[in-house]
């Protein structure tokens, strides 16, 4: 079977990468690009693990085909700190402890970083039900949405 | 000392693996790679129990890109011996069955073959061109039909144990045991009210979201490197070394991140098959298991079948007790229905009690660990039926738990007589908490229950080297699946006197740190950190011998304080003092690295009890459960990063949540698992909760050098039933079988309505 040719964007950088037809981005990141922050929980799109945006919508990188993000910007946990800097999500989830284990971290982050992008100032529910596509099964979920509200409330004031 | 003079314990700093895992750099079993690797995959019987004929591998084997394939017969078989794996028992004959099925396949999922190949397509390509000739056996999923006398026998050889005589007859019952206080027959004779129910909790699984994964690289020369997503490598690398007769030397285990295990991770099942493609290969083999895959093979904790009576007086004093769990082992023996039994009524303070428990083999994944094993099976149906005594004796639940309490001096039915103890201190917490003095909101219900859980000591090994500049790497060998490297740094800086950061924890792998017992129990910061502070104490024993040196002093005349050595007394002489970095440049001249060790069998666990109160409402039209307020309340000893702690009482209690509400092994009538994945298998979602309050009561154990009791186990246990209390509360029906889904409670809740109505 002859690999696809696609040309795309992630964490800024523009990357060109062969795959199969059927090929997963989650597979392209992990195995051929080495990106192995998004993590493999399930393959059906039932945890979040995988958490990454396509065009700054947030998808999992399991249920999307590779060959999809043909001219995409693809934005992953790994483009999350600015350099050195973390990202205030990612700082304020280590202050809180709002990780144990860690795996499911990755898909948080990027998970709640859509979500500060398109609603700064979200009510508990409405972080608790964006959140409801990632599956954690060490925290109980309240650090996390703990966090999640504390910085974008920070991330308002801010703004101002 | 009390908690006010800690400099670090008690605090909350970031930990040190916090930004490796927020940035994706952490490496978790599935992220690590070597050159030359191959794709193992395991071919996995359809059958849930069926004898194996014979294995055809050759067409597999002709298949280009096929490097090796494996089946039983590349396994030496092994004796009938018991070994101790986390918290349970396996026989190695079993195991090496387990992880490979030889005569029988004995449930859905059972491996029976596993190949390594150059890409994933090849490798299932050559699964499918396997030939296994299946003798299908008739099967039995439900542990009451496994029990029956002509039941399906999934062992020709299993005799009973702990039946005096043995019977003569094999069956599926492994074994009963027996726990007896004082006379129950001549308490419930006493008893002025006695209160006797069934219940039943099904099969389920821990959840953790990293699937199994395993990488192995045997060489020619016989040395084996393994990296495993694991909660134990030493245990990795013992079970590698017994099945595939290679010895622990030559077996070098690396434990990676780890994704979650909550005792599922405390078993192996990948890592002798990749060891052994890998062998065969002469490659690398990397396999990771599909969610699919850790559904139907890995180790679910168990159903069981519950029998509870209580006797109490109107007073509210019990004074008999009795119980009969009959429990899920799966395929092979070794449930957890001892700790079941021994965890049923020990919170309370009971003169008679008499507990019996079945470990039943049936047609199912052989069952694991999962966060106090047991306990919860029981503790459903005891805790369940404590709030019905509750209710017949008009009394409030918590002051009835009070009544009956377990304290210091009080002698459990399994023989052990408690040292100082919580359970007092944790209902009187959530007795005065903001929570239980609120009023229940319109529409809520309140239910509260209590738990139990032994925590457990063992071994552990620890080393604390000072670098050439005086900052210290801490190194221990317990994978941290929950903070653990922050908790054992917090104790080492607090031990030395030097500040947090100035302490690097590294969990090493198995030949680089002496043995290590799982990440299991509720051990690491207990266990663990009584090592690790040992290895600080023979470290500042060694610096002071330093000091001296420099000084010409006797060691005696030094004394280590705030990160420093100190002349002891005035009479030692006028000396500046020696901080870690000047002890630490001046090391050649003074007798070389400057480093301190520890090894020990720990024992004096604390025991951890917890209480927890949930309200609720029920929508009488689709049965679903709404949680509206919930609060964790437990012992915990001292807390050493608080943050941490109330993430276990948050986790464990959601996990329970789950248990209660939703999460069960479906099977069908052919024996096979219906929801083998995260859209069947329901675990709780953000939107599913509230905020989990917590409250640490501090009952420090008299053990520790810092009081630290384990605590990741113990919140698990009080949820099922605080659910269900709070149910029957709202609705008037006693539910006695787990989960209380959505479709299980509307039905319960339409007959209700129905009989009503008749009447």
């Amino acid at each position: 079977m002859a690999k696809i040719h696609v040309t795309t964007t992630i964490n800024g950088a523009p990357t060109e990468f062969l795959c199969d037809a059927n090929q997963t981005l989650l597979d392209v990141l992990r195995d051929t690009l080495g990106l192995t922050g998004s993590k493999e929980g399930c393959g059906s799109g039932d945890c979040g693990a995988c958490s990454v945006t396509v065009n700054g919508r947030l998808v999992c990188s399991c249920l999307v085909l590779a060959p999809e993000t043909e001219g995409a910007k693809v934005e992953t946990i790994e483009g999350m700190a600015d350099g050195e800097r973390l990202h205030p999500l990612q700082k304020k989830f280590v202050e809180m402890a709002a990780l144990q284990c860690g795996i499911c971290t990755p898909g948080f982050l990027v998970a709640s970083k859509a979500l500060l992008d398109r609603n700064p100032n979200p009510s508990e529910t409405e972080v608790r039900f964006w959140l409801a596509g990632n599956l954690c099964r060490c925290t109980g979920y309240d650090k996390i949405v703990s966090a999640v509200m504390e910085v974008a409330a920070e991330m308002r004031e801010t703004v101002r | 000392m009390s908690k006010a003079q800690y400099k670090w314990i008690g605090t909350r700093p970031d930990r040190p693996d916090g930004a490796d895992k927020v940035t994706g750099r952490a490496r978790f079993g599935a992220d690590f790679n070597l050159p030359g690797q191959l794709v193992g995959k395991v071919l996995r019987s359809p059958h849930a129990h069926a004898r194996i004929r014979s294995i055809d591998t050759s067409k597999a084997e002709a298949l280009p890109g096929v490097k090796a394939v494996v089946t039983a017969a590349d396994f030496p078989d092994q004796p009938n011996q018991i070994v101790p794996t986390g918290e349970m028992q396996v026989n190695l004959r079993d195991i090496t069955r387990n992880i490979m099925a030889r005569e029988k396949a004995l449930y859905e999922g059972h491996p029976v073959a596993a190949v390594a190949a150059v890409s994933d397509a090849i490798a299932k390509q050559a699964l499918a061109l396997i030939d296994v000739d299946y003798e299908v056996l008739p099967h039995v999923i439900d542990v009451a039909e496994a029990m029956k006398p002509d039941a399906p026998l999934l062992h020709e050889h299993l005799i009973t144990e702990g039946v005096n005589p043995p019977p003569t007859k094999a069956s599926n019952i492994a074994k009963r045991i027996e726990f007896k206080k004082g006379d129950a027959a001549e308490g419930f004779a006493q008893a002025e009210v006695v209160v006797e129910h069934d219940y039943t909790t099904q099969a389920v699984h821990q959840g953790y979201i990293e699937p199994h994964a395993a990488l192995a690289s045997a060489s020619e020369d016989g040395q084996v490197q393994v990296w495993s997503t694991t909660q134990g490598h030493f245990q990795v690398r013992g079970f590698c070394s017994r099945l595939l007769n290679i010895e622990t030397s030559q077996i070098r285990v690396t434990a990676t991140e780890i994704g979650g295990g909550f005792g599922g991770k405390t078993v192996v099942y990948l890592e002798p098959l990749a060891i052994r493609l890998s062998q065969k290969a002469g490659k690398p083999v990397k396999m990771v298991m599909s969610r699919e895959e850790v559904f139907r093979a890995s180790g679910p904790a168990p159903g069981g079948n519950v029998h509870v009576k209580i006797g109490a007086m109107r007073d509210g004093r019990i004074v008999a007790a009795e119980c009969r769990v009959d429990m899920q082992a799966g395929a092979f023996p070794g449930s957890p229905v001892g700790p079941a039994c021994m965890c049923s009524y020990a919170c309370y303070d009971i003169d008679n009690v008499h507990i019996v428990g079945f470990d039943v083999v049936s047609n199912r994944p052989k069952v694991a660990a999962y966060r106090a094993p047991g306990a919860p099976i029981s503790a459903w149906a005891v805790e369940s039926s404590l709030d019905i005594l509750a209710q017949r004796l008009n009394m409030d639940p918590i002051d009835l738990r009070l009544k009956n309490a377990a304290k210091k001096g009080t002698k459990t039915a399994y023989g052990v007589t408690f040292n100082t103890i919580g359970m007092v201190e944790t209902l009187e917490a959530i007795r005065d908490s903001e929570h239980y003095k609120a009023p229940v909101k319109p529409g809520y219900a309140r239910g509260v229950a209590a738990g139990f859980w032994f925590n457990v000591g063992a071994d552990s090994s620890a080393a604390a080297h000072v670098g050439e500049d005086g900052s210290v790497t801490v190194i221990s060998g317990n994978p941290d699946i929950g903070g653990s490297r922050a908790s054992l740094a917090l104790m080492a800086a607090e031990e030395l006197g030097v500040d947090y950061n100035k302490v690097r924890p590294v969990i090493a792998d198995t030949a680089s740190i002496g043995f290590n017992f799982v990440t299991g129990g509720s051990r690491v910061t207990f266990a663990t950190g009584l090592a690790v502070v040992n290895s600080v104490r023979d470290l500042i024993r060694e610096l002071k011998v330093r000091a001296a040196k420099i000084w010409n002093v006797d060691p005696d005349g030094v004394m280590w304080e705030n990160g420093m050595a100190k002349p002891a007394g005035s009479n030692v002489g006028e000396f500046e003092p020696l901080s870690l970095a000047q002890l630490a440049a001046q090391a050649g001249r003074t007798g070389g690295p400057i480093n301190g060790h520890a090894q020990l069998n720990v024992t004096g666990a604390g025991p951890g009890f917890g209480v927890h109160v949930v309200d609720l409402k029920v929508d009488h039209d689709t049965g679903i459960v709404g949680i509206g307020r919930y609060t964790a309340a437990q012992d915990v000893g001292t807390a050493i990063h608080p943050s941490y702690v109330e993430g276990q009482l948050q986790g464990g209690a959601v996990q329970g949540i789950g248990w209660a509400l939703n999460e069960e092994y479906i099977y069908n009538t052919k024996g096979r698992l219906e929801n083998p994945g995260f859209l069947d298998y329901r675990m709780p979602v953000a939107s599913d909760l509230p905020m989990i309050e917590t409250i640490l009561v501090e009952v420090p154990n008299p053990s520790h050098p810092y009081g630290v009791r384990g605590v990741g186990e113990v919140p698990i246990v009080p949820p099922t039933a605080a659910i269900g209390n709070a149910i029957a509360r709202a609705t008037g029906i006693r539910m006695t079988d787990l989960p209380m889904s959505p479709p299980k409670l509307s039905e319960a809740l339409d007959s209700a309505a129905l009989k009503i109505a008749a009447e």
